[in-house]
């Protein structure tokens, strides 16, 4: 378990520092970066000093990643305001979306999954894997246009901005989201489903099954209680490893249905050239991804008797 | 997560390599979802390479008169706000995307290769940094390192594709390396080094060929997947730059006129996106069961 989080912090500490470097040490002078290649030295030299980026990079990383640990995550250049209240409505603004995605996403994902693997082999566990397989590969832009002509120009059933009015009500904000999270939906409805349909066979072909079977259990008994538990196991773990292409996924769904979350806020920090702006969201990224990779570790553990940690370790 | 529960195949060692290959190959071409997959990605293949002197109009060529006209018979698929034609510019949009993540995919299968193959092989303490590396690298989404790094060094084609090929590598290289641990304890890699042969040799000329199966399986993906990075990228104005008629990048210039039922511009786009990352993963999925049964 401590072996665990210890990774996951050399983990975070390595990206970190490719973060910086990403961030600052490239592009040689963020001054000039920002004022343009016509602006006058003297001005890219004050506006360098102001920001302190004109010090060693050594000094900056350590003043940049102390600050972090401490909840200081800078001054946004292009705001020149602090970091972290941006940062947080963007999370939260994300987070909703997400969520209404996974509520959608998971369901569907395992119900999928399991109708697949009761039909092995036959039609509808090669339309299932097709469909999600393909679903999956599909850019989240390019369905969101679609779903945006259909659902939004042509049919009129949902708003094309994803931005409620204010002071909407949690159904009208659900309802708002809906159409920007079905395309997170199709991406990861294909993972899901696979791991639930191979979490499924494998549990299926299990002696524990056979033998609740042999000894007269009702089918559907035996499916609730001795395969569905096992099957789902891996499920979970793929459903929390995902969250960091579903992130990926945030950039573009919130470009195209004008929605102020992480992906827009690093798409916007990118495009201004924020550089503490855009560290402090990709950082947030990096370590959402590193705790929902540590949850599903966890969550493995603790429903599955036959691993725990620490006691061996 | 779609890559760790790959099974590395070792080739039959009962039979000569060349009938595996045929016998393989037979059953490609007997797979439904694999012909129809070739044969979408032939024809954008084709499209990318000949649609220049193939297509009515000019993609390039702007006609003010006539623009935003619906589908007719004169413009198949209307015109755009500058009056070009959209027909065209779906056939010679082909052409970037297909040369920029082809080329992308390459790069990386050829740097996961050497990275999995050396972390499979040699183990202990450079497989644990390796590994710890990649775990960073594989903790961000490729578009966010694309928006990072191009950020960083300013918004080029070359920037795109050495992005697409430094994070698709670690993925390829976890492949290769569990490829590598189930051959390195087989008896033909203990033979090669009581023989004393020479590292690079055992990697390069004894194990490589063993472990082709998942690295090509793996690359197929990793292809369909840089199409959808790029195509991605370009749409948020990152990727192929103007006046390239690339599809992500047509859609960007044109999206903010759906509102106004402008459907054309955007539609056929979006569907030749669909269909050739759909056509790719198909013929991965044909790839992958030819292999594995």
């Amino acid at each position: 378990m401590v072996k665990r989080i210890l990774l996951a912090l050399v983990t975070l500490w390595l990206l970190s520092m490719l973060v910086f470097a990403g961030g600052r040490m490239l592009p040689g002078n963020v001054g000039r970066a920002m004022l343009g290649p016509f602006a006058d030295q003297a001005a890219v030299d004050v506006l360098n000093r102001e920001m302190g980026t004109d010090r060693p990079v050594l000094v900056q990383y350590g003043e940049w990643i102390s600050g972090f640990v401490t909840g200081d995550l800078g001054n946004s250049y292009a705001y020149r305001a602090p970091v972290a209240p941006f940062l947080g409505t963007a999370l939260a603004n994300s987070a909703k979306l997400s969520l209404v995605a996974f509520l959608m996403v998971v369901p569907l994902g395992i119900f999928g999954g399991v109708v697949a693997a009761l039909n092995r082999g036959r039609a509808a566990d090669r339309i299932i894997s097709v469909t999600g397989l393909s679903a999956t590969v599909v850019p989240e832009f390019v369905s969101g246009i679609v779903l945006i002509l259909v659902f939004g120009v042509w049919l009129r059933w949902f708003p094309i901005s994803a931005t409620w009015p204010d002071g909407a009500g949690i159904l009208t904000q659900i309802y708002y989201l809906i159409l920007p999270s079905i395309p997170l939906v199709l991406i990861l409805f294909g993972y899901i489903a696979r791991m639930a349909r191979a979490g499924m066979i494998e549990a299926l072909d299990a002696e524990y099954t056979r033998t609740a079977i042999l000894k007269g259990l009702p089918f559907p008994q035996v499916i609730w209680r001795h395969v569905l538990r096992n099957a789902l196991l891996p499920t979970i773990s793929v459903i929390a490893t995902q969250t960091v292409y579903l992130i990926g996924g945030l950039v573009v769904i919130e470009i195209l249905f004008h929605y102020q979350g992480i992906g827009s806020l690093i798409y916007t920090a990118a495009n201004k050239k924020d550089f503490p702006m855009l560290q402090a969201g990709v950082m947030a990224v990096g370590a959402l991804f590193a705790f929902a990779t540590l949850i599903a570790d966890l969550l493995y553990a603790r429903l599955n008797p036959r691993i725990r940690f620490g006691g061996s370790e | 997560m779609s890559d760790a529960d790959r099974m590395p195949v070792a080739g039959d060692a009962t039979e000569p390599m060349s009938a595996g290959w045929r016998r393989d190959l037979r059953r490609l071409f007997g797979s439904g979802a694999f012909v129809v997959g070739a044969s979408v990605v032939l024809f954008w293949v084709g499209c990318a390479i000949f649609g220049r002197s193939l297509v009515p109009y000019d993609p390039f060529a702007d006609d003010l008169m006539n623009s935003l006209m619906p589908p007719s018979g004169a413009h198949w698929f209307g015109t755009d706000q500058l009056g070009r034609d959209v027909f065209s510019r779906v056939i010679v949009g082909a052409r970037d995307i297909l040369t920029v993540a082809p080329l992308a995919t390459l790069l990386s299968t050829i740097l996961g290769t050497a990275l999995g193959l050396t972390m499979g092989y040699f183990g202990g303490l450079i497989d644990e940094v390796l590994s710890r590396l990649v775990d960073a690298v594989l903790a961000l989404p490729t578009v966010i390192v694309a928006l990072l790094a191009l950020t960083a060094v300013g918004t080029s084609t070359v920037t795109v594709l050495l992005v697409i090929a430094f994070t698709f590598a670690p993925i390829i290289a976890r492949t290769v390396r569990a490829a590598v641990l189930s051959e390195r304890n087989l008896d033909y890699v203990a033979a090669a080094e009581l023989r004393r042969d020479s590292r690079l040799y055992i990697l390069f000329v004894e194990i490589l060929p063993n472990v082709i199966p998942p690295i090509l399986v793996e690359s197929t993906v990793r292809l369909g997947y840089a199409i959808f990075t790029v195509a991605t990228l370009s749409f948020i104005g990152f990727g192929i730059q103007p006046p390239s008629p690339d599809w992500g990048l047509s859609i960007s210039s044109n999206y903010g006129l759906i509102g106004g039922g402008f459907w054309w511009t955007v539609l056929f786009d979006s569907g030749a996106i669909a269909s050739l990352v759909i056509g790719i993963n198909l013929m991965a999925d044909g790839i992958e069961s030819a292999l594995n049964d």
